[in-house]
C-alpha cells in the first residue's frame, strides 16, 4: 500500500509539471488552433537561462523571477515576430515553423551551454519539516509551486478584464475585434503566458532528471499526453490530465510494463483517446461545418 | 459638421468588388437605414466603416478620416457594431458580455452606472447576469449584443440585421426599444435591415443599396411611399 | 523542370506541355533535363573519390525516404512527423535479416518494404479518424517514442539494444566497380524503379484520387473515391518507400543503433521535402541533396568564423531552422517551386 501512495504521490510531482506543459500546450491551442511543438524547447532553453543565472551567482528565487519575466517576453516576442506573419497560412506551413523553432532552440542551447549534463539546483530543503517516507522534499515542493501559479493563472482569467479579454479573443476574435479589444496585443500575451508557464515547468524538473538540451522532448510528449487526456478546449481538463498522466506513468511503470516504455505508453494514450474520445475527458467535440 | 461620412467607398473581398464607390452621410442622432437584397453590400458597408475589409475612398467620422484604421481604433473612438448573427461570446457568461463591450473604457463609475442603464433597457439580461450566454434564446442573444455595444457609450451603433431570425414579437419589444436607446441615450444607429417595413419605421433617412450602388436615398417617408420600393422590398 | 502540375480528370496530357522555354517545347526540355541527370548518376561515380560516392548514395536513400514522406504528405495531405519510424523499422529489418539470418543484402529490400508497407496501412487506419494537426501530434509522439521502443530490453535479442547491429558492405562482385561504386548503383538502381513506380502512380487515377482527397475530402467521397481506403493506402505505399530508404541506408551506413532514429530524423525527412518542395518528384531528389549538403557547407561557413569548435557544430541546426523558416514565408512552394516560376517567366505559348 506504502508503495502505490509513494508512487501516486510521486506521480503527482511529475504530473504536475505534464499539467503545466498541458496548459501552456491548450493555451495556445485556444488562441491559434494549432500545437506549439516547440514548447518543450522553450521551456528547457528558459531552464537553461535560469541555469546562467544561478551559475553567476544569483539566488535562486531571484533567478527564477527573472528567468519568468524574460521567458514571457520572449514567448510574446516569438508571436509578434515569427507566428503573426503567417497567420493565415496553411497547416503544414505552421508545423514547419514550430519545428523550425524546435531545432533552433535545441541548437542554440547546445551551442551556448554545450551538450553535457548539467545539475540544476533544487529550492526546496533537503527535507522535510515532518517525518514521511511518501513522498520527498523537491516533489512536494513542485507540487505546491505548481498548484500556487496555476491558482494565480486561473485567478487572472477569471478575475481581471485582460484575462476576460483574452478569452474573448481566443474564442471570437471578430467580436473581440468589434468590443475593441486588440486580438494581436491578446495573441502575444497569451504566447507570453505560455512560455512562463513552460518555464516554470522547465525549472521544476530539471533538478529530477538533469539538465540538458534533450531533456523535454520526451516530457513534452506527457504534457501533450496530458492535454489530449484532459480536453484540448478545456484549460482546466489539460491540468487535470497531466496530473492524471503523472500519476498514470508512475503506476503503469510500476505495476504493469516496467519503466522502460514509457514513452509509447504515453504514444498509445495519444492514440487511443484522439481516436476513441477525441474531447477528452472536459473538452467539447469540434462540428466541423461542411 | 455630419457624425458619419462616407465618400466614394469602394470595398473589395479580395479581388471582388462589394462596394462601387457609394456615398452617403448621417447627422448626429439620427436613425438611418440600409435597405437591399441579400448581396448588395448592406453588411459590407459597416464593416467597411469598422475597417474589417479593404477599402478605397473616404469614411469621415466625426470630421476624422477613419478608413484604414484598425478595428480597434475605431471601435475606441465611440463606433460600436453589432454584428450579424450577434457575436455573443458564448463561454463567458451573460454579464462578463457587457462587460467586454466597455473594455476599451476606463471611467469605473460610468460603467458601472451604464450596466445598471442596460439592465434597465432590458431586464430579461438581469435576469440571466451570471448565465453561460450560449444558453440564452435567439432573441436574448439579440438584446444582449445591442447591450453589449451599448456599454461602449457609444455616439454611433451599427446594427446589422437585428431582426434576423426572431419572432415578430421580440423584434417590435427590440425595436422599440432601439428608439428609446436613440432619444434617451443620443446613440445615432445606422441600421442594416432586410425587413424594410420595420426599419422604415424606426429610420428617418434611408438608403437602397443594390449591389454595391445606392439607387434611392431620402427620408424614410419618401421612401415608404416611393413605387419601386413598394413593389419590390414592401410587398404591395 | 515543370512537374506533376495537377491534371484535368480524363486527360494524361500535362497543361505545361504547350510551352516553349528559349524556342524549345516543354517536353523536349523536361526529356533534356531527365537525360542529363542520368548520365550524371551513371558517369559521375565512376569519377569521383570513394567518400563522394557514399555521400551521392546517401542523397539517394534521402530522397527515397523523403520521396516517401512527399507521397503522403505532399500529394495526399495527411501530415507525418513520425516517418523516421518506418525508416527505423525498414534498417532494423534489413539488419537482422542480414546480421541474425546471413541473408543477402539485396533479398532484404523488398522484405523491409513490405513490413513497412503494412506498418504504414495499420497505422493509416486509425489515422483515417485523425485529421491534419491531431495526425501530426500522433505521429510526433511515434517518432518520439520509437529509440526507446528500440532500446526496449526484451527485444534486444533482436535490435542488439542500445548498442545496435553492424551491417557489413557487401563486397563488389565485378571487377570495375569497388564496393562504394557497387552500392552506389544498387541503390540508384532501387531509385530509379520507386521513381518511376511514383511517377506512375502520380500520373494515373490513384494519384488523382490522392490529390482530389488531399484538396477536398468531402468532394472526393462525393464523387466516388473511397478515402479511406486509397488514405491507408497511401500510408502504406508511403511507409514503403521510406522503409526501403531504410534498409538501404541501413547497409550504406553499416550499422543500426536506436539513436539514428529519433523524432530530429523525422525533422529531416520534414526539411528535405519542404525544401525540396511538395508534390513534386524531382524535389524528392533536390531534398536529399539539400538534407546532405547543407550541413557541410554550413559546416564550413560556421567554420569560417568559430574555428574548430564543437559546439560550434550546432549552429548549423539553427542555420536549417532559419532556412526552414525562410522557405516558409519567401518559397512556400520550395526549390521545385521556385523552378517552375522561374521557367514559367520565361515561358512562351508559341504564336502568343
Amino acid at each position: 500500500m506504502d508503495l502505490f501512495l509513494q508512487q501516486t504521490l510521486d506521480g503527482l510531482a511529475t504530473g504536475a509539471i505534464y499539467a503545466s506543459l498541458a496548459l501552456a500546450v491548450v493555451m495556445i491551442y485556444q488562441a491559434i488552433d494549432h500545437f506549439n511543438f516547440a514548447q518543450g524547447e522553450m521551456a528547457m532553453f528558459s531552464t537553461f537561462v535560469a541555469w546562467q543565472l544561478i551559475a553567476w551567482g544569483m539566488p535562486f528565487w531571484f533567478a527564477f523571477l527573472i528567468c519568468l519575466v524574460l521567458s514571457f517576453i520572449g514567448g510574446m516576442l516569438i508571436e509578434r515576430i515569427v507566428f503573426a506573419p503567417i497567420h493565415d497560412a496553411p497547416v503544414l506551413s505552421h508545423i514547419v515553423v514550430f519545428i523550425a523553432l524546435t531545432l533552433i532552440f535545441n541548437a542554440l542551447a547546445g551551442f551556448i551551454w554545450d551538450f553535457t549534463i548539467k545539475e540544476f539546483p533544487s529550492p526546496f530543503p533537503a527535507k522535510l519539516p515532518f517525518e514521511t517516507n511518501l513522498i520527498g522534499p523537491h516533489e512536494l515542493g513542485v507540487v505546491v509551486i505548481t498548484l500556487f501559479m496555476l491558482g494565480l493563472i486561473y485567478a487572472f482569467f477569471r478575475f481581471t478584464s485582460v484575462g476576460l479579454a483574452m478569452r474573448a479573443a481566443a474564442a471570437n476574435p471578430v467580436s473581440a475585434a468589434l468590443v475593441g479589444i486588440s486580438v494581436k496585443k491578446m495573441l502575444a500575451l497569451g504566447w507570453g503566458l505560455a512560455a512562463l508557464v513552460g518555464a516554470v515547468a522547465g525549472m521544476m524538473i530539471a533538478p529530477k532528471v538533469y539538465l540538458e538540451p534533450n531533456m523535454m522532448l520526451g516530457i513534452l510528449l506527457y504534457g501533450f499526453a496530458g492535454a489530449v487526456v484532459g480536453g484540448l478546449t478545456s484549460p482546466g481538463g489539460a491540468v487535470v490530465g497531466g496530473f492524471l498522466m503523472g500519476v498514470l506513468e508512475n503506476l503503469a511503470g510500476e505495476y504493469v510494463i516496467g519503466s522502460e516504455l514509457k514513452l509509447t505508453f504515453a504514444l498509445v494514450v495519444i492514440v487511443a483517446v484522439l481516436l476513441f474520445k477525441p474531447a477528452g475527458l472536459f473538452g467539447r467535440v469540434v462540428v466541423q461545418r461542411v | 459638421m455630419a457624425l458619419l461620412a462616407v465618400n466614394n467607398l469602394s470595398a473589395f473581398y479580395g479581388p471582388i468588388q462589394a462596394l462601387k464607390g457609394i456615398s452617403f452621410s448621417m447627422e448626429e442622432g439620427s436613425v438611418t437605414t440600409i435597405l437591399g437584397a441579400n448581396g448588395a453590400g448592406k453588411t459590407t458597408t459597416l464593416r467597411a466603416i469598422c475597417g474589417m475589409v479593404r477599402t478605397e475612398g473616404s469614411i469621415s467620422y466625426l470630421g476624422n478620416e477613419i478608413s484604414g484604421k484598425p478595428t480597434e481604433q475605431t471601435v475606441a473612438s465611440g463606433v460600436a457594431h453589432v454584428p450579424e448573427g450577434r457575436g455573443t461570446f458564448t463561454r463567458v457568461t451573460t454579464e462578463e458580455n457587457l462587460l467586454l463591450g466597455s473594455y476599451t473604457r476606463r471611467d469605473k463609475q460610468a460603467m458601472k452606472e451604464d450596466l445598471e442603464t442596460v439592465y434597465t433597457y432590458f431586464p430579461r439580461l438581469k435576469e440571466r447576469r451570471d448565465q453561460q450566454a450560449g444558453t440564452l434564446s435567439g432573441g436574448e442573444q439579440q438584446m444582449l449584443a445591442v447591450g453589449r455595444a451599448l456599454m461602449l457609450r457609444p455616439k454611433l451603433m451599427l446594427l446589422d440585421e437585428p431582426s434576423f431570425g426572431l419572432a415578430p414579437l421580440i423584434v417590435e419589444e427590440l425595436f422599440g426599444i432601439l428608439k428609446r436607446i436613440n432619444e434617451q441615450q443620443k446613440v445615432s444607429m445606422l441600421l442594416v435591415e432586410q425587413n424594410a417595413t420595420l426599419a422604415l419605421n424606426l429610420a428617418d433617412h434611408a438608403y437602397l443599396l443594390e449591389t454595391g450602388t445606392v439607387v434611392i436615398s431620402g427620408t424614410s417617408d419618401e421612401i415608404a411611399a416611393d413605387e419601386t420600393v413598394r413593389r419590390s422590398y414592401l410587398g404591395y | 523542370m515543370a512537374s506533376s502540375d495537377q491534371q484535368m480528370p480524363g486527360t494524361r496530357a500535362n497543361p505545361a506541355d504547350s510551352y516553349e522555354l528559349f524556342g524549345v517545347k516543354m517536353p523536349a526540355l523536361r526529356m533534356a533535363a531527365i537525360l542529363i541527370g542520368i548520365v550524371l548518376a551513371l558517369v559521375l561515380p565512376l569519377i569521383v573519390s570513394n567518400f563522394a560516392v557514399f555521400q551521392m548514395t546517401q542523397v539517394l536513400v534521402y530522397a527515397i525516404a523523403v520521396l516517401g514522406l512527399n507521397l503522403l504528405t505532399g500529394y495526399n495531405g495527411q501530415f507525418s512527423l513520425g516517418h523516421s519510424a518506418f525508416y527505423a523499422l525498414g534498417a532494423y529489418t534489413a539488419a537482422i535479416m542480414i546480421d541474425r539470418y546471413d541473408i543477402a543484402f539485396y533479398w532484404t529490400i523488398i522484405p523491409a518494404g513490405i513490413i513497412c508497407f503494412v506498418g504504414g496501412f495499420l497505422f493509416g487506419l486509425p489515422a483515417l479518424r485523425l485529421d491534419g494537426l491531431y495526425l501530426a501530434l500522433a505521429t510526433f509522439a511515434l517518432a518520439v517514442a520509437t529509440p526507446q521502443l528500440l532500446k526496449y530490453e526484451h527485444f534486444e535479442e533482436f535490435t542488439g539494444g542500445v548498442q545496435g547491429i553492424d551491417v557489413f558492405k557487401p563486397d563488389s562482385p565485378v571487377g570495375f566497380l569497388n564496393a562504394d561504386q557497387y552500392l552506389y548503383f544498387f541503390v540508384l538502381i532501387c531509385g530509379g524503379l520507386l521513381i518511376v513506380g511514383a511517377w506512375n502512380l502520380v500520373r494515373g487515377r490513384t494519384g488523382r484520387a490522392m490529390i482530389a482527397i488531399r484538396d477536398n475530402p468531402i468532394a472526393a467521397k462525393t464523387m466516388g473515391i473511397n478515402t479511406s481506403l486509397y488514405k491507408s493506402v497511401t500510408f502504406g505505399v508511403s511507409g514503403f518507400y521510406t522503409g526501403v530508404a531504410g534498409a538501404l541506408g541501413a547497409i550504406v551506413a553499416e550499422y543500426v543503433a536506436p539513436d539514428s532514429f529519433t523524432f530530429f530524423l523525422s525533422v529531416w525527412f520534414l526539411v528535405g521535402m519542404v525544401v525540396g518542395g511538395l508534390a513534386s518528384i524531382p524535389a524528392a531528389i533536390a531534398g536529399g541533396i539539400f538534407i546532405l549538403y547543407m550541413p557541410n557547407v554550413s559546416e564550413w561557413v560556421i567554420a569560417q568564423f568559430f574555428g574548430n569548435d564543437p559546439s560550434a557544430k550546432a549552429l548549423i541546426w539553427v542555420a536549417f531552422g532559419l532556412f526552414l523558416i525562410f522557405t516558409v514565408y519567401v518559397v512556400p512552394n520550395g526549390l521545385a517551386g521556385l523552378v517552375r516560376r522561374f521557367i514559367m517567366m520565361f515561358a512562351r505559348r508559341p504564336g502568343g
